[in-house]
């Protein structure tokens, strides 16, 4: 765990000490999560945030805050982050599983129901899901919107599914 | 011989935006691209870019081009396709074989040479064997005629480019082996590196390529750590099988025809070597001709735009085209939004490049400026 620039991905420290990164899930239910650390010239998730959850504060290339207490959960921020950086987890989707809502770029597609392998931010396979849903309108722009519960222990280290095989 | 207002070499999305702001502020516009099509890397970039709402942050490269196209279009600019300019000389002339066939003579008012960059090689044991090629070809290859460059990539260089087509040919089907990068630290944004890691890619920084191998092609290839001076560290060797190795080492801005025109060089590490010199107008010592984008100093296509736009207005300005005073605030408003995209970590380092070399010919210069 050498961090970002060393291994390609944030780590814990890295995460916890940035704005987006929420330090404690305060609720049970959805909450958005943004693994954006270093300054980039970028900001589209402040603009889609309808909530004003989001901020930027000091121009363009600040690092994105979190206002845990106004965000709803509610994904609009995800597909229109470039860096495919937001994801929104809840703690308790129902009792002992947690859920993930966040981006997929790659063909093929799940299908709601299908068993799936969750992975970590190293891409390891760490535990087995369910998907719940794939949304896949217009104005996601080809960034697919999955859903996916995995028991709540894995709650602070699951972050995708691994890639289907090619058909 | 004919002539034109402003003609423009390269339309890529400098060549384009200086297009459609000289064309919006009134010149006879004439844009000429080698290639079939227009667009030039951008139609590559099939992924949302950074930045923000007025540099169209969050809507995929190859969209930006599109809509770029269609204002192009209904300005009705004129477009030679197939066409290469092979000199610039006199000042204002220049050279073109038009439709791969034809040499024709122009002459322009105003020349604004927007022709991009090349990739850089690196060379290694086995750097000839089929297989071995530029991440940029690798990108045209699944991005523009959608084939598979191979099953089994390793890249070479950790830079956006290397981990961006990293990403791109593992949504085009292909596994990748990893990614090494000679540095000890990882050069692409993060968010780009940790999508391509959790995908389980693995990095290998303080890495270079030993050797490829392979009987008709690339069939495995052997990779070093390297220490702080770049000696490669005995046994530290690792064997990877691939049978594609992208080269994403950096990119030379393509600058020949500038320097053919007379145009003064400058040298700037930071922007990719000699660019030729140019002030914040992007006006060179050659008083008619300006230059933007990659060849200015390699950067994005976000900037590329931005000085796409300031060239053609201030082009458009020097012919009379806009007034004064209206060229000034216009051009303020680009150069701020040229600011703001290179700002923070990444861009910072490029802003003081720039400045350095909007000042390194002082007020010597032949009223450039
Ligand atoms: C893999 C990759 C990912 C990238 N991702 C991003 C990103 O996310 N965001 C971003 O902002 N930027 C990105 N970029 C950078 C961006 O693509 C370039 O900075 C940008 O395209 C430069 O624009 P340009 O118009 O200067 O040059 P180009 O796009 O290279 O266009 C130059 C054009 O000039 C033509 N030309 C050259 N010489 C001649 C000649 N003699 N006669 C006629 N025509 C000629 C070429 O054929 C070409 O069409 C990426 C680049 C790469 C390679
Ligand atoms: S999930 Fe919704 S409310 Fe929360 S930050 Fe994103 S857009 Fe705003
Ligand atoms: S949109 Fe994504 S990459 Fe851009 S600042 Fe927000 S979180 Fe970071």
């Amino acid at each position: 765990m050498k961090g970002v620039k060393i291994d390609g991905t944030p780590s814990a420290e890295e995460l916890h000490a940035s704005p987006g990164f929420p330090q404690e899930s305060i609720r049970k239910g959805p909450l958005a999560f943004i693994e954006c650390v270093e300054e980039i010239p970028c900001n589209p998730c402040a603009t889609a945030c309808p909530r004003g959850a989001i901020t930027l504060e000091g121009g363009l290339t600040a690092l994105p805050r979190l206002d845990a207490e106004l965000c709803t959960g509610c994904g609009l921020c995800i597909s229109v982050c470039p860096g495919l950086a937001i994801y929104v987890k809840a703690r308790e989707h129902e009792p002992g599983f947690s859920s993930i809502l966040f981006p997929y770029e790659y063909y093929p597609l799940p299908q709601k129901g299908d068993p799936v392998e969750c992975v970590n931010r190293f891409g390891k396979s760490i535990c087995s899901g369910t998907v719940l849903s794939v949304r896949t309108a217009e104005k996601l722009d080809r960034t697919a919107l999955i859903k996916v519960s995995f028991p709540q222990a894995y709650f602070d280290e699951v972050i995708s599914i691994k890639r289907l095989p090619n058909q | 011989m004919e002539k034109r207002e402003v003609i423009i070499v390269g339309a890529g999305p400098a060549g384009l935006s200086a297009a459609v702001e000289a064309a919006t502020a009134g010149c006879g516009v004439l844009l000429i691209d080698e290639n079939s099509k227009p667009g030039g890397q951008l139609f590559k970039q099939i992924h949302k870019f950074f930045g923000s709402q007025e540099h169209k942050a969050g809507i995929r490269g190859i969209d930006i081009g599109k809509r770029l196209l269609e204002e192009a279009e209904n300005l009705h600019i004129e477009v030679w396709l197939d066409s290469e300019v092979c000199g610039i000389f006199d000042a204002n002339k220049v050279w073109v074989v038009r439709n791969k066939k034809e040499t024709v003579l122009l002459q322009g008012d105003r020349i604004i040479i927007a022709t991009g960059a090349s990739e850089n090689a690196v060379h290694f044991p086995g750097w000839h064997l089929p297989g071995v090629m530029g991440a940029g070809a690798a990108q045209t290859m699944i991005n523009i005629h959608r084939v598979l460059p191979g099953e089994k990539v390793l890249m070479v260089g950790s830079g956006n480019v290397g981990v961006i087509v990293s990403y791109q040919l593992l949504q085009a089907g292909a596994e990748v082996v990893g990614v090494i990068e000679a540095a000890p630290r990882l050069g692409g944004y993060g968010v780009h590196t940790a999508k391509v890691r959790r995908a389980g890619v693995p990095f290998f920084v303080s890495h270079v390529v030993a050797a490829a191998e392979g009987k008709d092609r690339v069939e495995k290839v052997r990779i070093v750590q390297v220490d702080p001076r770049w000696n490669p560290v005995p046994g530290t060797e690792k064997t990877l099988k691939a049978d594609t190795i992208c080269l994403a080492t950096g990119l030379t801005p393509l600058t020949e025809l500038a320097f053919l025109a007379g145009c003064e060089s400058t040298y700037s590490p930071v922007l990719g070597g000699h660019v030729p010199w140019h002030n914040s107008a992007m006006r060179t010592s050659v008083r008619h001709i300006f230059i933007a984008g990659d060849i200015s100093g390699v950067e994005e296509a976000s900037t590329a735009m931005e000085e796409g736009r300031m060239a053609g207005l201030q082009a458009a300005a020097s012919l009379g085209h806009v007034d004064e005073a209206d060229a000034m605030i216009r051009g303020k408003a680009i150069q701020a939004r040229l600011d703001a995209l290179r700002s923070g970590l990444f861009g910072e380092k490029r802003k003081n490049a720039k400045e350095s070399i909007f000042s390194a010919m002082g007020n010597s210069n032949n009223g450039a400026r």
